[in-house]
């Protein structure tokens, strides 16, 4: 019989290499995969992870679809590393691109040059304003973040849905549900020549480093680690938990209120009913990933945007099935918490079990 | 200065050799590549599969002069732009985008690509390079009324939509013009579940209208769960897209479903010939073939099958058109007048209720 027994150090080299082996794992596996498809997995891998990025257009891509996923990533990668469980990033994307958008469409075809900083100031104090709901009902009647930010998610969503089917909706558009286009001062330049990618993701790298001065080198960042290290430490020492709480809720609102405006004053260049395929949520991985390190989000983030663009070169290429895209994430993630398990706790083998009491479960706090 | 000229140099050679070596590939008489571009998968039981089943038929009636590519599960954010943008690139001449809502990024990207033709099905801009075609399915729609208004025993129809748009408009007032065409008794109840595809939204709309006392609910979302929830509580229900009576086959009276595979099949043909132009807007019905009737439930009794078959005979002649006045809103006033038909403007941006109908569009 098997059982897992809690390491007494983990190792910090492993805790840094895991992703990579769970980048081989998910590689090994899907070798096999399409070897058992009939496929030539040579083949696949090049569609699946060179093709994307063999011209300027389609690094242009890869940096746009990387800025949300980060913005995102980095938000929840400061929250979870407080133990604060904020799940809702896609609704304060979509609040961001809400009350972003709004100002744009307020300013109309008007080139003044206020127009770009209060959109994306907008952006930013949307995503707050949502994120600030499950903080006040979490600080005053203690109820969980996890059901709140889901729920607000929905919400939002409706929202947009009901703006842009009523009071927003293009007068022009044959009462079909989407805003006028921004005008010319209200869309984000473009960064690259003849890409899509806009200065969105300058501002998500950059804040990734101000991100991680901040978790490393701040006393509020230092707070917030203590608390989700040790949250009886924490208490111990007087740091504040609701405090932790709303900069926690609060950072990741401004982050995913960004990554939403530059989705819609970006790429889109309007308000319509989905803005978003789900990156509020794929950021989630992609914090895990990324190890929960504003640099290692970085990096997460490049590679879940490379899955989503690789699933559809894989489509186009070899006619796979739009499944792989998330048949890959999947594996990532299961790989990576496989590793993460062995990183804690070994496994033991021990004698058949004499005494006739249960054994205490196993506490896996921490494993992930 | 010199590094920069040699630099021209080295790409003026290189851009000379690739026109020549893609002038000999248009010689050697390459296979037309035909891409479809589908929102859902491709197992959705409905739309997405409707169309994917054209592709293949589409592949067997043309073989070798065509090869065709589709990706799958395309959303209409930003992603759909780089898809077809993709497709351009990798040398598909010919494009099938099969949601309304690629509309924006078609238009971008067809701008880019003026040798690559594309076509969009259900939308309202056109370019040089951009034609749109659309099923007729207010036709379907009116004759699902035709039989729900002779089966229905509480005279309270529902109808499960997917958004309020005007394409979706005319089928829940189609359906219900049809209905009272048969029986001025009944009412319609329409829920709007702001979603094509939502199994679980549309089952819990359908038990909502069921519960409400509509014994014959029709849908304009994708899915086959209102067809199992009548089945269930022994209602009536109606597919779309698709035949879906495997999943219900007492529920389904009947449904409107459609074959593109007769559009795609005459549209790829133009472009082999060369007589492919842009700035169309097709529009086919129950004669064309694009819109086909599921087979009729065996419990609808005799007479009231005479009567749908007439009228559905009459539209294939034209003698009937679903919206030939008088049709009054649900607020009694008079839209369209008596002896006329819907005008294309009224037709194309249509957001009122007729007559029959309960509540009010949302705004």
């Amino acid at each position: 019989m098997l059982r897992l027994e809690r390491r007494a150090t983990p190792s910090s080299t492993m805790s840094i290499a895991s992703p990579l082996l769970a980048a081989a794992g998910m590689l090994v596996t899907g070798f096999l995969l399409f070897s058992a498809l009939g496929k030539d997995p040579l083949e696949a891998f090049y569609l699946f992870f060179i093709k994307p990025l063999s011209s300027t257009y389609g690094i242009g891509e890869l940096l746009l679809k990387t800025t949300p996923l980060l913005l995102c990533g980095l938000g929840l990668a400061l929250g979870f590393r407080a133990n604060v469980w904020n799940i809702g990033a896609e609704g304060q994307l979509t609040m961001g691109a809400i009350a972003g958008g709004g100002v744009a469409l307020w300013f109309g075809d008007s080139d003044s040059s206020f127009a770009m900083p209060l959109m994306l100031l907008a952006g930013i104090l949307g995503g707050m304003a949502w994120a600030a709901i499950p903080a006040f009902l979490r600080t005053r009647f203690n109820t969980n973040e996890i059901l709140v930010t889901l729920m607000l998610v929905y919400i939002a969503q409706l929202m947009l849905s009901w703006l842009v089917h009523g009071p927003w909706r293009d007068p022009q558009g044959q009462n079909y549900p989407q805003s006028q286009g921004f005008g010319d001062a209200e869309t984000m330049s473009v960064l690259i020549n003849g890409t899509r990618v806009t200065w969105g993701i300058v501002y998500a790298v950059g804040l990734a480093l101000i991100a991680w001065v901040f978790s490393e080198k701040t006393f509020a960042g230092f707070r917030m680690q203590v608390a989700g290290l040790a949250p009886a430490a924490a208490a111990y020492a007087g740091f504040s938990e609701k405090r932790n709480i709303w900069i926690a809720l609060m950072l990741c609102g401004a982050t995913a209120g960004l990554a939403g405006i530059c989705e819609v004053a970006g790429p889109i260049g309007r308000l319509q009913q989905e803005i978003s395929p789900g990156y509020g949520f794929a950021a989630i991985i992609v914090a895990w990933i990324g190890r929960l390190h504003p640099i290692g989000v970085v990096f997460g983030a490049l590679l879940m945007s490379l899955l989503y663009l690789g699933g559809e070169a894989a489509q186009m290429g070899m006619g796979l099935p739009s499944a792989i895209t998330g048949l890959f994430q999947g594996l990532l993630l299961f790989y990576l918490l496989a590793a993460d398990l062995f990183i804690y706790f070994r496994l033991k083998r021990v004698g058949v079990v004499e005494s006739p009491e249960p054994k205490p479960a196993i506490r896996v706090e921490g494993a992930v | 200065m010199q590094s920069s000229k040699i630099w021209k140099t080295i790409r003026l050679c290189l851009a000379a050799g690739l026109m020549a070596t893609t002038s000999v590939a248009a010689f050697a008489a390459e296979p037309l590549k035909v891409a479809f571009v589908y929102l859902g998968p491709v197992g959705d039981g409905g739309w997405t599969q409707q169309h994917d089943m054209a592709r293949k038929k589409l592949e067997a009636a043309l073989g070798s002069a065509i090869k065709t590519t589709y990706v799958e599960n395309v959303p209409e954010t930003a992603d759909s732009e780089r898809v077809f943008r993709q497709l351009a690139a990798d040398g598909n001449k010919l494009i099938f985008a099969t949601s309304f809502g690629y509309m924006e990024s078609l238009q971008k990207v067809a701008k880019l690509f003026p040798d690559v033709k594309f076509e969009h099905v259900n939308g309202f801009k056109t370019a040089p390079n951009i034609s749109v075609y659309e099923p007729r399915f207010e036709e379907g729609f009116y004759l699902i009324g035709v039989v729900a208004g002779q089966m229905t025993k509480s005279n309270t129809l529902g109808f499960i939509g997917s958004f309020p748009i005007p394409s979706v408009m005319r089928n829940v007032d189609s359906m219900t013009l049809g209905a009272l065409s048969v029986n001025p008794k009944v009412k319609m109840k329409p829920i709007w579940v702001n979603t094509w595809y939502d199994p679980g939204k549309e089952r819990q709309a359908a038990d909502t209208l069921i519960a409400q006392g509509a014994d014959a609910v029709a849908q304009n979302t994708d899915s086959p769960a209102s067809i199992q929830a009548a089945q269930e509580k022994g209602t009536y229900a109606f597919s779309i897209d698709a035949d879906m009576s495997s999943f219900g086959k007492k529920a389904q009276l009947t449904g409107s479903t459609e074959d593109w595979s007769g559009y795609y099949i005459a549209e790829t043909k133009k472009v082999l010939d060369g007589s492919w132009t842009g700035n169309r807007h097709t529009r086919w019905g129950i004669k064309e073939g694009m819109v086909v009737m599921a087979p009729l439930n065996p419990d609808i009794p005799p007479a009231a099958v005479k009567i749908f078959e007439d009228k559905k005979a009459a539209i294939v002649a034209g003698t009937l058109n679903p919206f030939a006045g008088p049709i009054k809103d649900s607020t009694g006033k008079e839209m369209v007048a008596a002896n006329a038909a819907m005008s294309d403007a009224t037709f194309n941006s249509l957001n009122w209720y007729v007559e029959g109908v309960e509540g009010s569009v949302p705004k």
